[in-house]
Order: structure tokens, then C-alpha cells, then sequence
């Protein structure tokens, strides 16, 4: 008996299709894989069954009833609960008052600790852990014994379907084998359980159906023995690059990126003028700590780098003076200062020739942002219009044009189409492609270099690109050289 | 928001940064006066009567420049009250060791200006929140003024410090007294330096998204050093008018200031998340309360009555702000 199905799951944020009609469903003891690319639309489809996030159109049932739980914590009422990356525990409060936390065992608000602990051990038990201390805070144990905290919180309030969403990304070799213990543990006792990884052989193990999504769809899936590691990546990528990329004729010219065995990725390569380098990986591969290395966001461990003429490692500060200029992956959160106008964002990074001496004239900074807002054609009210108010597709402009305002000849871009619309991404590829060109005559191209965990986007904007794979940076090939596919097999590790 | 669309003013003005993001400042203000202009009569609007608002104002205004500039970069200082205390002893000090008033002011400032860089140093390399360092500081600067105070008030010779905010005889053609003047003078260099430079700006990224300024390359670390100092001086500017009324050196005055100057701010549009702040806004604020003050006493109101009115128009000027930012942005 299917212990939940969803039917018919569709949700969009603004234009973006996230998840298109999905249809999921897991019996009782069974363990069910979902994979897809970075957006494929996994996270949103979990955020629906837990809670998190309404349906605009679906249905689900759980153990043949309707289900429709309004928040997470309903969800978990009803008996689904999801175990993020992130662990989500109180770290000073002890393990057994996590597990119970906000559904306290009390007589007249009076806490009863006798049934707490009692409730603690038994689950403990369960899982087959009865040695850890029901009465240690969770900051004192392992990364993995807090996920085994985690998934002892949601059987003490007596779920039946687990969601673990990426679970070892933090484990080691040994806790990820403790944890497919207990997930087989969990599927005897009649749990049903959605297990969300990237890594596909792990997939392969420990589940007993996998799922592919693609672009919000299921692309297919079958019995986990009957699918091999290829044919799971041909699910995941599906399809042939169109023509969303523009490529102007490039010419490569000097050097103005060196790395030799660099920083915490060791990373090696060469970037010149008139090229873009791409660098592909899962999300936590360490490729935007590689870019903040670069920029001096984070410190360097090791290694060379030169860029231009200057040699090493050096602030952000120093770095727009080399003519470096950085585009963060997290808009909101480092790109944007949200609550200041467009004209300040934009112009931040070099506020002078804004007016004599150290002064700032907001007529000259004004115009300065005009130029930019139409050149790109950011749709704002004007330059003095707070930057949260644009849209994503427009906020990204805003970035974008700092740098090209600040003329730089290095651009360092950290997942430079994340979140936004189909057209505003259309308007950046042709963006970055003319920024390397060679057809403009008294514009010397520029470098770039780029993160991207979108596939289609790397091998239709780079030259060259590299793989990092669990910290470790590959060597930079010819574009020619790489598929969706070998690109996706190179970052899973299913080499 | 369409009040912020003012887009042909002078030089390119920033109408939002000199004038107030929102005209709930000036309308608090004005509600307040007009209270008190009908509840004490047309004479509340003499000038003498004016005038007095204007030394009310000056110390709270004067400190709540300075905690403009910080609370604009996203810090806090609470210290400022025990600063301007201090201040007032090492005047008192300087001018018994027979130094001249100028020099006795300067030293002032300077004492405070250190408290200020140590406040800055403090949250910039032990990474400990502003909040609780100038908490810690504001103790330490006031148990330091005491200690050098001798525990107990301090005579010192009168000099023309005390007249700063002395009212004038007539016909001096100075029209309010040099105090005013003064802070007038320190709105409008601190207005400018927030609007019109490559610091005042990188202080509004800074306190907008201090990620995003280490990301641009802005000295943040430096500047917020730097900000902690003017804070401080600008404190130690407001001690300099509190020796002036005093004439004493007084380690135990100015006790709670902070709140005042902070409310100061917050009612003038400020942010306490940072990022917004306008000095225009925190004067009008400061005056707010001492219209209040002054107006409750002239009315014969409790002390206590005055304290519930100040109170709650704090909040309900800060509730209105975010009611006006929430129906503002679409």
C-alpha cells in the first residue's frame, strides 16, 4: 500500500516553473531516491509534501487520506517530516528536550522529564543508538549523531514518512554507512523514506526506486537495480543545448588570471583575455570558496596567484584596484545592499570621479547610473529606487553593471543567472558575450570567469571548462571536449 | 513613497538623506506644537519661548548627530551619556590646572574622542556586537570620570565656557546664543559629510549590507573605527554644552542621556537595523522631545505625564514609519 502519494504537484514562483505536474509516490518500507540537476525542482517538490510551500494545483494523500498540511509543523503532525542539510536543532538544549521540543509531554504546563526521557531512550533505541546521552547538549556530539537527533525527533512524534535531503553531504565513510543502517532499520519498521542526493552510486545503495526530475517534470526513473549510473545521467541532463547562447568571435589575448596550485581547491589554470573559463560542480564543492579565495573574501592556504601584474593574494579593496571585480552567488544576502537606491549599488565600488574630492555628487552619480540602466536595460523607476524593489532578473543588472561601471578586465561571476527569468537570462549571456568579444574595435575584451551549476549555460558561454568535485578542481578542457553528460559524470564522481 | 520622487532640487540634492526618508518627522513635530500652542496659548511661540526649545535641544541634538553617523552604519553607542560626563570632568580639570577654556574644551573632546576609537578598535577586532561593547564602555567611562573626579563635583573657574548657552543681552546681533550656533553648524558638517561623501555613503552601505561593502572593497573596518570617534566627539561636543549649563565638572551627570539621544534619532527616521537616518530627522526628533518637556512644564503637567507622552510617541512615530515603508513599497 502506498503509504503517500502526491498527483498532479505544480508550483511557480512569478514566471519560473519550479515543479510542472509531478506525480510521487512511496509505499510503506520503501526508500525512494529523487535526483535532478541543481533546479531541477527536488527542494520545492519536498517543501510541498513537508509543508513548507502550498501547491498551486495537486493533490496528495497520506495512508489513503487527504493530506494538506498548511506549515511544516502540521506536516509533522500528520506524520511527514523533513531532515535538512541543515540541521535544524536548538544546540545549547540537551538531546531529549530537542526531541520533544514544541510537543513537551506536560501535565498543568508542568514539563514531565520522567516521560521526556523515556521517550528519548525508547527512540534511541529504535535507531539502534541507546549510547548516546539523552541528557548531552547537541553541540557536543557529532554531525552525525545530531542527524540521528534530527531523525529521533520526528519518530518521537511518530512519522511515518521521512524526507532526508541531502544527508551526507557532511558525513564521512563511516557515518554515511551507519546511516544507510538505520535507514534500512527505518524501512522495516514500515517508514517510508524520500532520499534527496546528488551522489548517484550512494543512490544506487541505498535506495530501492529512484526518480528523476528534470526541469520541473519527471524525466523517469525505474527499480534502482535496473538502472545503471549512465543511464541515471542521461535522465538528469535530457537534452541538447539550444541556441539561448550567443558566441561573437573571440580572440585570446594576454594572460590576466595565473593559479598554481591555488588556494583551498588546488587549483591550477591560466585565463586570458577574450575568454571565458567555466567551472562546474555540485552545489558545496567548493567552488564559490575558490572564487572568494581569488577575491579575498577568504583566506588563501596555498599556492600562487597573479592577477595582471600583481602577484598574490590580496583584500577585495586591492583587487578592484587590480581590475578584478566579483559578482556574489547570494544577491540579497552580499551581492545587493537592498534597502540603498540603484544608483549607490551600482557605483559602490568606485565612488570617485563622482565629484571633486572625496565629495560624492548625486547628480553626477545619478547620471553615471542612468548610463547603466539603459545600456542594460534595468527597468527601474530611477537610480534612487531601492534595489529590493526590482525584480530578480533586474536586481542581477544592477550587480553586473558595478563592475562594468567600475571597468574592470577580470570578472569573477558566482552563478550569474541564478533566480532570474528566461529573458533577463537572455540579456546577460549576450551581455558576458560581448564583453569578450573581439568585434569591438576600441574595447579590449575582457576575462572571465564563471560558476555555474546550470550545464547548458557553461558549454554554451565558456571557452574552457573545469570540474570541481569535493574540493578539488579538475583541469580546465576545451568545451568541445565536454558533454552535459561527462560534465555530470565527472561531477557526481561516477567517473 | 512618492515623497522621495523630489528629483529637481538643488545641486542634485538627496532630498531622503538631508531631509528625512519620510515627512513623519517633521509632521510629529509639528502635531506636538501645534498640542502645545493650544493647550499653553500663543506665547508658547514667543521667541524666548523658541529660544528655549533651542537650548533644550542643544545637548540631546548635538550627542544625537554623532549617534546618527553610527546608527546610519549599523551600530549602536551607549556610551555617550558616561562620555559626556567625563568630558565635563576633564574640563573642570583643565581649567582648575589654569589652562585656558579653549584648551579645557579641546581636551574635553579629545578624552572623549579616545573613548570613542577604543569603542571602535573593540568592535572591529574582537568582533564583539556594539551593543555590548559600549555597554561594558559606558560603565567603565563613567566609573573613569568618577575616579579622576575624586568622586564629587568638581568648581572650576568661570570662564566664558559657561555663556554658550547663556541667553544674550540684546543687541549683541548674534540672535540665539554661540552654543546654538554651534550645533547648527556641527548638523550641518555632518549632514553634508553623510550625503555629499565617498565616507558618508560608504557608511550607509556599511550599515545597508556590510557584506556587500567587504565585497566592494569598502575599508569597513576602518570606517566604522572612524565613525566610533565621531560618535564619541560629537558626545564630547554635547559635554562641552553640559559643562557650559553646569559650570561644574560632574562625573554623575547625564545619566540615561543615551536612551534620549538614541530616541532622538529613531523618531527622526533613523534605523536601529541601519542603513537610514537623516540629520534633518534626528534634530526635528531632539526638538520633539524638548517641545514636549518644555511644553508639559509650561502647561504645569506632572513630570511623570511628560514622560508617558515622550514615550509613546517614540513608538508610535517608529510604528508609523514602518506602516508608511510597508503601504510604500507596492
Amino acid at each position: 500500500m502506498m503509504r503517500f502519494e502526491m498527483r498532479g504537484i505544480r508550483k511557480a514562483f512569478g514566471a519560473t516553473v519550479a515543479v510542472d505536474g509531478v506525480d510521487l509516490a512511496v509505499a510503506s518500507g520503501e526508500a525512494c531516491a529523487l535526483v535532478g540537476q541543481n533546479g531541477a525542482g527536488k527542494s520545492t517538490l519536498m517543501a510541498v509534501l513537508s509543508g513548507a510551500l502550498q501547491p498551486d494545483a495537486g493533490t496528495m494523500t497520506l495512508d489513503g487520506a487527504p493530506y494538506r498540511p498548511r506549515s511544516p509543523l502540521d506536516a509533522r503532525r500528520a506524520g511527514v517530516a523533513m531532515i535538512y542539510q541543515e540541521l535544524s536543532l536548538a544546540p545549547h538544549l540537551s538531546v531529549m528536550e530537542n526531541m520533544v521540543l514544541g510537543l513537551e509531554p506536560s501535565r498543568f504546563g508542568v514539563i514531565e522529564w520522567d516521560r521526556v526521557r523515556a521517550i528519548a531512550s525508547d527512540v534511541l533505541a529504535r535507531l539502534g543508538h541507546p549510547e548516546i546521552p539523552v541528557h548531552a547538549p547537541v553541540e557536543t556530539l557529532s554531525v552525525a549523531e545530531q542527524q540521528l537527533v534530527e531523525v529521533g525527533r520526528a519518530l518521537a512524534v511518530g512519522c511515518k514518512v521521512l524526507v532526508l535531503d541531502e544527508p551526507t553531504s557532511s558525513l564521512s565513510r563511516d557515518d554515511t554507512r551507519r546511516l544507510f543502517e538505520l535507514i534500512a532499520r527505518l524501512k522495516r519498521e514500515g517508514h517510508a523514506i524520500v532520499y534527496i542526493s546528488h551522489f548517484i552510486e550512494e543512490v544506487k545503495e541505498v535506495a530501492d526506486r529512484i526518480v528523476v526530475l528534470r526541469d520541473g517534470r519527471v524525466a523517469g526513473g525505474g527499480p534502482a537495480a535496473d538502472l545503471s549510473p549512465p543511464q541515471i545521467v542521461a535522465l538528469m541532463v535530457g537534452r541538447n543545448v539550444d541556441d539561448l547562447y550567443p558566441h561573437a568571435e573571440r580572440r585570446r589575448g594576454e594572460a590576466i588570471l595565473d593559479v598554481d596550485a591555488f588556494g583551498p581547491a588546488s587549483a591550477t589554470f591560466t585565463l586570458h583575455r577574450g575568454e571565458i573559463l567555466g567551472i562546474a560542480g555540485l552545489i558545496g564543492a567548493g567552488r564559490t570558496r575558490l572564487l572568494r579565495a581569488l577575491f579575498g573574501l577568504e583566506p588563501v592556504r596555498q599556492g600562487r596567484v597573479r592577477i595582471g601584474v600583481y602577484e598574490g593574494p590580496a583584500t577585495p579593496a586591492e583587487r578592484w584596484a587590480q581590475g578584478a571585480g566579483m559578482l556574489s552567488e547570494d544577491r540579497a544576502g552580499e551581492g545587493l545592499a537592498r534597502g540603498l537606491g540603484v544608483g549607490d549599488n551600482l557605483t559602490l565600488s568606485r565612488l570617485d570621479d563622482l565629484g571633486p574630492l572625496t565629495t560624492v555628487l548625486p547628480a553626477r552619480q545619478d547620471a553615471a547610473a542612468r548610463t547603466w540602466i539603459e545600456r542594460l536595460g534595468i527597468s527601474t523607476r530611477g537610480p534612487r529606487q531601492p534595489v529590493g524593489e526590482l525584480s530578480g532578473g533586474n536586481q542581477q543588472k544592477v550587480a553586473l553593471a558595478r563592475l562594468l561601471h567600475h571597468d574592470v578586465d577580470l570578472l569573477v561571476l558566482d552563478e550569474p543567472t541564478r533566480g532570474i527569468d528566461v529573458a533577463s537570462k537572455a540579456q546577460i549571456y549576450s551581455l558576458i558575450d560581448s564583453l569578450v568579444s573581439a568585434s569591438d574595435s576600441d574595447r579590449r575584451p575582457k576575462a572571465i570567469l564563471m560558476v555555474s551549476s546550470y550545464l547548458p549555460e557553461l558549454l554554451g558561454l565558456c571557452d574552457r571548462i573545469a570540474v570541481m568535485r569535493r574540493g578539488t578542481l579538475g583541469p580546465a578542457r576545451p568545451v568541445s571536449e565536454w558533454t552535459e553528460h561527462q560534465l555530470m559524470m565527472d561531477a557526481t564522481g561516477t567517473a | 513613497m512618492k515623497s522621495t520622487a523630489a528629483t529637481s532640487t538643488w545641486f542634485g540634492a538627496r532630498p531622503a538623506a538631508l531631509f528625512g526618508a519620510s515627512g513623519a518627522p517633521v509632521l510629529g513635530l509639528v502635531f506636538v506644537a501645534i498640542l502645545f500652542g493650544i493647550l499653553v496659548g500663543p506665547h508658547f511661540f514667543r521667541p524666548a519661548n523658541l529660544e528655549l526649545v533651542a537650548r533644550q535641544t542643544a545637548i540631546v541634538a548635538t550627542a544625537a548627530l554623532g549617534m546618527t553617523v553610527i546608527i546610519v552604519a549599523g551600530g549602536i553607542d551607549l556610551s555617550v551619556g558616561s562620555v559626556v560626563a567625563l568630558t565635563t570632568v576633564v574640563i573642570a580639570l583643565l581649567l582648575r590646572a589654569d589652562q585656558g577654556p579653549l584648551l579645557a574644551a579641546a581636551g574635553g573632546v579629545a578624552a572623549a574622542a579616545l573613548c570613542g576609537t577604543v569603542n571602535g578598535f573593540l568592535v572591529t577586532k574582537l568582533r564583539v556586537v556594539p551593543f555590548i561593547v559600549t555597554l561594558g564602555t559606558m560603565i567603565v567611562v563613567r566609573g573613569a570620570a568618577k575616579g579622576l573626579a575624586g568622586e564629587r563635583r568638581l568648581e572650576a573657574p568661570g570662564t566664558w565656557l559657561n555663556d554658550l548657552l547663556r541667553t544674550l543681552d540684546p543687541g549683541r546681533g548674534l540672535l540665539v546664543p554661540a552654543g546654538i550656533w554651534l550645533v547648527v553648524l556641527l548638523a550641518v558638517l555632518v549632514g553634508l559629510t553623510l550625503s555629499y561623501t565617498r565616507y558618508g555613503r560608504h557608511l550607509f552601505a556599511i550599515g545597508s549590507n556590510e557584506r556587500t561593502a567587504r565585497l566592494c572593497g569598502v575599508p569597513v573596518d576602518r570606517d566604522k573605527v572612524i565613525a566610533y570617534a565621531i560618535v564619541a566627539a560629537l558626545a564630547g561636543v554635547a559635554g562641552v554644552l553640559q559643562f557650559s549649563r553646569l559650570s561644574v565638572g560632574d562625573p554623575t551627570v547625564a545619566v540615561g542621556l543615551e536612551l534620549d539621544v538614541i530616541a532622538a534619532v529613531i523618531i527622526g527616521g533613523g534605523s536601529l537595523l541601519g542603513g537610514r537616518g537623516t540629520v534633518i530627522g534626528t534634530i526635528l526628533g531632539a526638538t520633539t522631545m524638548a517641545v514636549i518637556a518644555i511644553g508639559c512644564s509650561q502647561k504645569g503637567l506632572p513630570n511623570w505625564l511628560q514622560e508617558v507622552v515622550t514615550g509613546s510617541i517614540i513608538v508610535l512615530a517608529v510604528a508609523l514609519d514602518h506602516f508608511r515603508q510597508r503601504s510604500g513599497a507596492r
